[in-house]
C-alpha cells in the first residue's frame, strides 16, 4: 500500500503542478477561454455537459468495440491462414502492410458510400486501423511455435486442425495479446476518426462529431473533455485486454510472472 | 538408491509391450548446406535392447534418432521398426534435450498429452498419465504447472509423458544433459529401472561415457561426420546397477575402451 503511494505521488504531483500553473497562466494572461479554457472550466464542462459526454463516449465505444472485435477474430483467422502456406504468405502479406499505410482519413468517404454514413461505417474504419498489428503479432506467434513440439505432434499423428487447436494457438497466445493490446488503442482512435467522416447519421453523436463540432460552437472546454473521454476510452480497452491477457497467462507466461 | 515408485499393475510378473527391432541399413542422408551426414549406416539392434549412441559432436547422432523415429526421411537406404509377429504397430516416444512441456497445461494434461492425441477419452488418459507420472514419482505435481517445476522435475514429466502410451521404442536425445549431475544420476537409475520393468527398446543418445555404460547393454561410438561405427561392444555389467557401480573397478574398465574410440572419433 505504502509503496504504490509512494509510486503515485511523483507523477500526481506533478500533474497537480502542471494544472495549477496551467490555471494561473490562462488567469494572470488573460487568455481566451475558446482558446484555452484553465483546467476549472474543462471540470465544470464535465459536470454540466456529463450526459452528451457520457453518450457520446457510449457510441463511440461501442464502434471501437466492435471493430476491436472484428480486429481479433478476423486478425487471427488471417494469421493462421497465412501460416499455413508460405504460399499463401507470400501473395497476401505485402497487401496487409500495404493497407496498414494507406491514411484512414482518405479512405472513410470510400466506407462512407459502401457502408452508409452511421455505426456500421465507423465500426469498419476502427477494424482496418487495429487489424494489422493483430495480424501481424499472430503471425509472428505461429510461425515461432518450437520444432520440437511441432516433431512431438507429428509424431504421435495430430491433424492439421488438432496441432492448431492444441498447440499452434495456445503458444501464440502471448503474442496475439500483444497484438490485441495495440489493437484496442488503435480502434479507438479509427472510431473517432471515422466518425469525422462518417459519424453523421441519426442516433447519438460520437466523441468524434461532438470533437469537431465543439470549436465551431466555441466551445472548446467541451472539446478538452471529450477528447479526454477519447483518451480514458483507449486506457480503458488498453487495460482490459491487459486484464485479460493477465488472466489467460498468469499460469504459464514469464511475461504475466510478478 | 531411486526414489522409484512402482505403480499398482506394473509388477515384475505383469505382461510386458516388449520391444521393437531397430534395423537400419546402408541409410543416407543428405543436407542442403551442411552436406552428408549418414553414408550408408548399418545398425541391427534386438528387441528390447538399451543401446547407448556415443559420438562427437555433429556427427549425426541426432539425425540418426529422428530417422528411427520417422520424424524425417532417408535420401537412401532403409530404416526399418520390425515387431515381433503378432504384435501391434511399434509405438514411438522420443524425449528431447530440452523437457519441452507445453506451459499452459498442468503436469497430468502435459504427461496425458499423447493419449489425448490418440483419441483416448478424458478420464481414461488422466488415469493413465497419472500412473505414469507416479512411475516417474512425480504423483504428488500433477496438478502443478510446468512454470512452477526445477528442470529434473519437468524432465520427468517429459519422461512420464513419454511412457504414457507404452511405447515399445523410446528414444532420448541427450535427455538429461542440461541437469546437474546429481539429478542425471538419480533419472540414470529411474530410467534404467523404468526398462528392467517396461522392457522395451531404448536408444540413448548421450556425450558422457559414463552414462552410457552404466545404463545401457551396448555401447556404440561414431566417428565424425559422415558418421561410421567405431566401436560396437556390449557391456558386460550386472543388470541390476546401483550407485555404488560408479566407483567399481569393472565399471571404470568398460569405460576405458569407449574413451579410446571417442578420442579416435575426434581426431580428424
Ligand atoms: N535440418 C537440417 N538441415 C541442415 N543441416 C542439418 C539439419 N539437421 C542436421 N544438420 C546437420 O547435420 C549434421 C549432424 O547433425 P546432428 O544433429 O545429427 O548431430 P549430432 O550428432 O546430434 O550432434 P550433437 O551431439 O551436437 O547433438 C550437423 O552438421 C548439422 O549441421
Ligand atoms: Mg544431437
Amino acid at each position: 500500500m505504502k509503496t504504490s503511494l509512494a509510486a503515485a505521488a511523483p507523477p500526481l504531483l506533478s500533474l497537480v503542478l502542471l494544472l495549477g500553473a496551467w490555471e494561473a497562466l490562462v488567469r494572470v494572461l488573460a487568455v481566451p477561454a475558446y482558446l484555452l479554457p484553465p483546467p476549472s472550466q474543462i471540470a465544470a464542462a464535465f459536470a454540466a455537459d456529463a450526459t452528451t459526454l457520457g453518450l457520446a463516449t457510449w457510441t463511440t465505444a461501442k464502434s471501437a468495440l466492435l471493430g476491436f472485435a472484428l480486429s481479433g477474430v478476423i486478425g487471427v483467422l488471417v494469421a493462421v491462414a497465412l501460416s499455413a502456406s508460405r504460399l499463401l504468405e507470400r501473395a497476401f502479406y505485402p497487401y496487409a502492410v500495404f493497407l496498414q499505410t494507406v491514411p484512414i482519413v482518405a479512405i472513410a468517404p470510400l466506407l462512407v458510400l459502401w457502408f452508409g454514413p452511421g455505426e456500421r461505417a465507423v465500426s469498419v474504419s476502427a477494424f482496418i486501423v487495429s487489424v494489422f498489428p493483430v495480424v501481424a503479432n499472430a503471425l509472428s506467434g505461429l510461425r515461432s511455435v518450437e520444432p520440437a513440439l511441432r516433431d512431438l505432434f507429428r509424431l504421435y499423428g495430430a491433424g492439421k486442425l488438432r496441432t492448431l487447436l492444441l498447440l499452434s494457438l495456445p503458444s501464440s497466445l502471448p503474442s496475439i495479446v500483444t497484438g490485441l493490446r495495440i489493437a484496442g488503442g488503435l480502434a479507438v482512435i479509427g472510431a473517432i476518426v471515422g466518425e469525422f467522416v462518417a459519424g453523421f447519421a441519426e442516433g447519438t453523436p460520437g466523441l468524434g462529431i461532438l470533437i469537431m463540432s465543439a470549436p465551431r460552437q466555441l466551445r472548446t472546454d467541451l472539446l478538452f473533455a471529450a477528447v479526454l473521454c477519447a483518451s480514458a476510452l483507449g486506457l480503458g480497452l488498453f487495460g482490459a485486454t491487459n486484464l485479460g491477457g493477465w488472466l489467460l497467462l498468469r499460469r504459464w507466461h514469464p511475461s504475466e510472472k510478478s | 538408491m531411486t526414489s522409484l515408485v512402482l505403480a499398482p499393475g506394473l509388477a515384475a510378473d505383469a505382461p510386458r509391450p516388449g520391444g521393437v527391432r531397430v534395423l537400419v541399413e546402408r541409410a543416407r542422408r543428405v543436407f542442403a548446406g551442411s552436406g552428408v551426414v549418414l553414408d550408408g549406416l548399418d545398425l541391427d539392434v534386438a528387441a528390447g535392447t538399451f543401446v547407448a549412441l556415443l559420438g562427437p559432436s555433429g556427427c549425426g547422432k541426432s539425425t540418426l534418432l529422428r530417422l528411427v523415429a520417422g520424424l524425417d526421411q532417408a535420401d537412401g537406404g532403409s530404416v526399418k521398426l520390425l515387431a515381433p509377429e503378432g504384435a501391434e504397430r511399434p509405438r514411438i516416444a522420443y524425449v528431447f534435450q530440452d523437457a519441452h512441456l507445453l506451459p499452459w497445461r498442468n503436469v497430468l494434461d502435459n504427461a496425458a498429452l499423447p493419449l489425448e492425441l490418440a483419441g483416448v477419452g478424458r478420464d481414461e488418459r488422466r488415469a493413465q498419465a497419472l500412473v505414469a507420472l507416479q512411475q516417474v514419482g512425480l504423483g504428488d505435481a500433477a496438478a502443478r504447472h510446468p512454470a512452477e517445476l526445477s528442470g529434473g522435475m519437468k524432465m520427468r514429466v517429459s519422461l512420464a509423458r513419454a511412457l504414457v502410451t507404452r511405447p515399445s521404442i523410446l528414444l532420448l536425445d541427450e535427455p538429461f544433459a542440461a541437469l546437474d549431475e546429481l539429478t542425471r544420476q538419480r533419472l540414470d537409475d529411474q530410467l534404467r529401472a523404468l526398462w528392467l520393468d517396461l522392457g522395451m527398446t531404448v536408444l540413448f543418445v548421450t556425450h558422457s561415457n559414463a552414462e552410457a555404460a552404466y545404463l545401457a547393454e551396448r555401447c556404440i561410438v561414431f566417428s565424425r561426420r559422415p558418421a561410421r561405427i567405431l566401436l560396437d561392444t556390449p557391456i558386460d555389467l550386472p543388470r541390476e546397477r546401483a550407485a555404488s557401480l560408479r566407483s567399481d573397478p569393472h565399471f571404470a574398465r568398460a569405460l576405458g575402451p569407449l574413451q579410446d574410440a571417442l578420442l579416435a572419433g575426434e581426431a580428424p
